[in-house]
């Protein structure tokens, strides 16, 4: 498993292709988020981020057969088409391999603490949460266990 | 007692600071109790931390409900509610 927050880019075939070697893999499945039209500032919350991120692979782990996974989440500064996140996961069929990842961005989304700020044309503005994205992670079942 | 007390993103901003030790009076022993603490200093203070705003915390990095209890040497984090990916 590699979790990594950064401030540097990555190369995700690169990443992806990692996945490969563990024995037993048929599917690695992969997402990678970039920024989109408007250049922002990335803000975390550096005692936290790494366990965040590895809680939630955990938790993934536990609902689905994964044989291994990387997640890189970059910090700083990022322009349009930057790349900001990548979430692989590796499985020996294409079902654990896509629900653990979808999964995995999808708790991201709402508990990994990380901060968009837009600098957009007429000033810089911290992004809002979107209730869109509580339903997505909302839609798996709950933890078995508790998160706090 | 005595914890450290950090705040990110717009609520840094709002509040001129990312983190600050403070000592608590007695009867102050939750992160929501924290928080009121924090928003009766009033100013900015009340503006960014009053009970209608949505801000979230963590304890000793790890996220977690109002009602969660605190002791000495903790660190809690006030913050918006989170916007990666």
């Amino acid at each position: 498993m590699k979790i990594s927050v950064q401030r540097e880019d990555f190369d995700s075939g690169l990443e992806q292709r990692n996945l490969y070697r563990h024995p037993g893999v048929g599917a690695v499945a992969s997402f990678v988020g970039i920024v989109r039209d408007v250049g922002m500032t990335l803000e975390h919350y550096p005692g936290m981020t790494d366990s965040a991120l590895r809680k939630i692979v955990d938790e993934a782990k536990g609902r689905w057969k994964v044989m291994d996974c990387t997640v890189i989440h970059r910090y700083g500064e990022l322009a349009p088409h930057d790349q900001i996140v990548l979430v692989a996961v590796a499985s020996a069929h294409r079902g654990d391999a896509f629900a653990a990842c979808e999964f995995i961005m999808d708790y991201l989304k709402t508990q990994a603490p990380f901060w968009k700020k837009e600098h957009r044309p007429d000033g810089a503005a911290w992004v809002e949460a979107r209730a869109s994205d509580d339903d997505a992670a909302g839609r798996w079942e709950p933890p078995a266990r508790k998160a706090s | 007692m005595k914890v450290k007390v950090l705040f990110f993103a717009s609520l840094r901003e709002q509040l001129g600071t990312a983190s600050e030790e403070i000592e608590l009076p007695a009867g102050v022993g939750t992160v929501a109790a924290l928080r009121g603490h924090l928003a009766r200093r009033g100013g900015a203070w009340e503006g960014a931390l009053a009970e209608k705003k949505n801000v979230r915390a963590a304890l000793n990095q790890d996220m977690v409900k109002p009602a969660a209890a605190i002791r000495a040497g903790d660190e809690i984090a006030f913050f918006p509610p989170v916007t990666g990916g």
